[in-house]
């Protein structure tokens, strides 16, 4: 039974391991400056993970394999080394691994977060609510007019809660339910969130952030691909979380300026 | 060292009558075993959910016989709707989170086991743990009649995020009535735990008896004083993060509600409270839960590894303090849960790395159990078969908490299926192992009787296998970008991933089967099982100097006296090749602790 205990964990760790050898499901590909960063520190961690991971199946299916049902007689021997051996071996090789992986991964990380957007990035405000994404472009006068809540009606189109007969900076704002960026040109989207928490995620961006109710956060990022990507939500947020999404359109600047122009007349 | 004389004078006499012998019962053993039972029939419920789930993930236009008469609106004709699998989903969470890992390896193992571990006649506040297992039960009944309220159980996950959880029914189907009964039943339960935490530490610290240094505590009882510790401190949070919530609901307070909300074209009567502040609270707690759920089980491994590798551990003493490092860094890793929360993004970093520092912890723990395997004698039984499970499941789900630990790489992987498959294998399914280990452990020293060896290596197999083929691909789909929490795929890009979703839910199928072997086995054994003797595995603590199953005042009235630490194994010169902890014999290997 020792050896069949052996042989399985063996098995199931090699198992474990040659989808992610083989690279069946990985992240699609990356289309963000950032990315390769982030794509980096996985191939990275994964390196370390799988190892210890391999080591320790490995390890444990050897020894219950040597180590069991072992005849009357036999004497208990000790680890080379002991305990003190082996705490300075997490330590050594797990520990100080794992907190050089943060140290860099700090790297990909500071890349996303630490760095502020540049002047001239394109803003562009992300609105969620149960159950769908909306955005709004500032229009030529690069201003967005205020968010008046108590004219957020999805029955007269007003999403954004804009009041453009008092408010001048509301007039020429644009609202869509796509968001179309240019390619390779920094976009600020700020983040409101209209009712409860949601999420903005686009895989191939690299980019995962909550909308928290209450307060508004940005993230800023750098298209590098032109195409069409699924913006989804991963916060739950009721009865359609599974159902709420919407699409990222990278474009070249051309079609990126004829769409905002078509958007612009569609308001 | 107390005066045993003293508190076994105080002590409450036996019971009489059918009522305080088996249900009001003031002994920490018949606590112990309806602590068990407890968490038995949650986890049928439990997973009988997650079948539900995994069932409608694989085939969404499936018709589940029989689900409509849970709910005619949830489940018309047996076709869960998006809101009910999410109501189910809440309920699978907080049922197996509080009512199972919480309630089995701490609060049934340890009110068992821990005062006759210590050499006490009982725990010091008899009162206070009756109260606390009954204080559990309402709080399971009221978590459960969430099933039978007019909108259903919430929807909102086991972590009720605000403003989700508290703006009331408008927020969708069991946001009102369900979400109240749930903030109840757990506020509810924490008290409980409040309450059996108190009982632990003050037994660990003040009942034991002479010659019982706490380095002379059994790996269990240390797990289960660690487990106590940060139950105390973060069930604490929780009970006021609850009452706050429900104040939310039922009092018009805006404590986790911000102003300016607008849900279904309403603006909200809200203002000034923080969303975050509930995900702060609620992880603070959150995760020190998972070590709640954890700790024992590694406890357990220990205790039964221990016995039958027939050897000490390589360091009793590393093992303790490695808990102990466990339960201490619990508290400052909250954040990883909550790195793309809109948290601080430099907060982010800082929680980062006590995240990845646990992992130093957690390896010595491993190494350690690894370690001792080599050149041990070990006997391969049901018992040690899910103690060694044990260690290869916490490793397997402990590497991906390298991913995870990690801001940049959680932007990529939060909330998707990896998250899923990480937290299920390391604080579900492995300590879902500890409670095996420990079941066909001790079984014989609660009821007397041997469960059935053969049915318990079977047992093992559909479940070692079984829990590998539904948690690892878990990973790969969280790898590809499989988002959590959607009831149904509709995402081109999910599309290709439906057939891992399928192999996983017959996989969770046939291991859930499996465990009807388990059932069977408990049941079976505890009436017709072989009858087993005091000391079945040679084992060397201080339950096993005692009848099985133990007299009502564990000792029968002679408090013993301890003279070596619990796991005297392998000792030369000994009569057997062990010696045990109350036995006067001088006999002792060199690293006896003191």
């Amino acid at each position: 039974m020792a050896k069949i205990f052996a042989v399985t964990v063996i098995l199931i760790a090699i198992g474990s391991a040659i989808p992610i050898l083989m690279h069946k499901w990985v992240p699609p590909v990356d289309i963000s400056t950032h990315g390769p960063l982030i794509d980096e520190q996985m191939s990275e961690t994964m390196a370390e993970a799988g190892i210890s991971f391999l080591a320790a199946q490995f390890i444990l299916g050897l020894f219950v394999w040597k180590y069991s049902n072992t005849p009357k007689g036999t004497k208990i021997r000790t680890f080379p080394g002991g305990a003190t051996g082996l705490v300075t071996a997490a330590v050594l090789l797990v520990g100080l691994e794992a907190m050089a992986l943060g140290v860099f991964g700090a790297k990909a990380w500071a890349s996303v977060y630490f760095t502020p957007p540049r002047p001239d990035a394109l803003k562009v405000q992300a609105q969620a609510g149960q159950f769908a994404f909306y955005f709004r472009y500032p229009g030529p006068d690069g201003r967005f007019g205020p968010i008046h809540p108590d004219l957020i009606n999805e029955g007269t189109q007003n999403l954004f809660g804009l009041d453009p007969d008092h408010d001048p900076d509301s007039k020429d704002d644009i609202v869509t339910a796509e968001l179309a960026v240019p390619i390779n040109q920094e976009v600020h989207l700020l983040m409101h969130a209209k009712d409860v928490g949601h999420s903005f995620f686009v895989r191939e961006l690299r980019i995962q952030q909550d909308f928290v109710p209450g307060l508004d956060v940005s993230v800023h990022f750098t298209a590098t691909k032109t195409g069409r990507f699924e913006i989804v939500c991963t916060q739950l947020c009721g009865l359609g979380h599974y159902n709420m999404k919407a699409y990222l359109s990278v474009l070249s600047q051309p079609d990126y300026d004829s769409w905002l122009k078509q958007q612009a007349t569609m308001q | 060292m107390p005066d045993m004389s003293a508190h076994a004078a105080q002590h409450h006499a036996p019971p009489t009558g059918f009522v305080r012998k088996h249900i009001f019962s003031l002994d920490h053993k018949v606590i112990g075993e309806q602590y068990y039972g407890l968490a038995l029939l949650a986890v049928l419920i439990g997973m009988v959910l997650s079948w539900i789930m995994r069932l409608h993930l694989a085939w969404p236009n499936a018709h589940i016989p029989g689900l409509e008469l849970l709910s005619k609106n949830g489940a018309p004709g047996g076709l869960l709707t998006p809101e009910y699998y999410l109501q189910l989903m809440t309920m699978h969470g907080t049922i197996m989170v509080f009512f199972v890992l919480t309630t089995a390896p701490f609060a049934a193992f340890g009110n068992y086991f821990l005062p006759i571990q210590v050499g006490a006649e009982d725990m010091p506040f008899p009162h206070f743990n009756m109260m606390s297992f009954w204080v559990t039960f309402v709080s399971f009944s009221i978590a459960v009649a969430a099933f039978f309220v007019p909108d259903g159980p919430p929807l909102s996950g086991w972590t009720a995020y605000a403003p989700l959880s508290a703006l009331g029914a408008i927020a969708g189907p069991g946001q009102g009535l369900g979400q109240v009964l749930w903030a109840v039943s757990i506020a509810i339960f924490c008290v409980g735990q409040l309450l059996g935490a108190l009982n632990f530490i003050t037994t660990t610290l003040d009942m034991r008896c002479k010659g019982m240094s706490l380095m002379r505590l059994p790996l269990t009882a240390w797990a289960w004083f660690i487990t106590s510790c940060m139950g105390l401190t973060a069930f604490a949070v929780l009970l006021p993060a609850c009452i706050l919530l429900l104040l939310d609901h039922v009092a018009g307070t805006s404590f986790f509600i911000p102003g300016n909300l607008v849900v279904s074209d309403t603006l909200q009567p809200h203002a000034g409270g923080s969303t975050l502040l509930w995900q702060h609270l609620f992880w603070f707690f959150g995760h020190p839960e998972v070590y709640v759920a954890i700790v024992p089980g590694m406890g357990i491994v220990s205790h039964v590894l221990t016995t039958n590798m027939r050897r000490p551990m390589l360091s009793h003493r590393v093992l303790i303090y490695s808990m102990g490092a466990l339960g201490f860094l619990s508290y400052m890793v909250y954040g990883h849960h909550m790195f793309v929360s809109g948290m601080n993004p430099f907060s982010s970093l800082a929680f980062s790395f006590p995240t990845l520092a646990i992992t130093i912890p957690s390896t010595i723990i491993v190494l350690i159990w690894i370690g001792s395997l080599y050149g041990s004698k070990l006997r391969i039984n049901s018992a040690s078969l899910f103690a060694l499970g044990f260690i290869s499941l916490f490793v397997s789900g402990g590497v991906s908490g390298f991913f995870l630990a990690q801001p940049s790489i959680d932007i990529i992987l939060h909330a998707t299926y990896f998250v899923v498959g990480h937290f299920h294998l390391v604080m579900a399914v492995a300590a879902i192992f500890g409670i095996f280990a420990g079941t066909y452990f001790w079984f014989p020293k609660v009821t007397g009787r041997m469960m059935n060896e053969t049915l318990g290596k079977i047992h093992f197999w559909f479940s070692f296998v079984g829990a590998y083929c539904i948690f690892m691909p878990f990973h790969y789909l969280g790898m590809a970008g499989n988002v959590r929490r959607y009831q149904a795929f509709v995402d081109d890009f999910m599309q290709p991933l439906i057939p891992v979703h399928k192999f996983i839910t017959i996989a969770a199928l046939v291991t859930g089967a499996a465990q009807i072997l388990f059932l069977y086995n408990l049941i079976y054994s505890r009436f017709r099982g072989q009858v087993a003797s005091e000391n079945p595995w040679q084992a060397t603590s201080l339950e096993w100097t005692v009848p099985s199953p133990p007299p009502f005042d564990n000792f029968g009235g002679k408090i013993p006296v301890v003279y070596h630490d619990p796991y005297q194994y392998g000792v030369e010169g000994a009569s057997d090749d062990y010696v045990m902890q109350d036995s006067p014999q001088q006999i002792q290997s060199a690293r006896d602790e003191q």
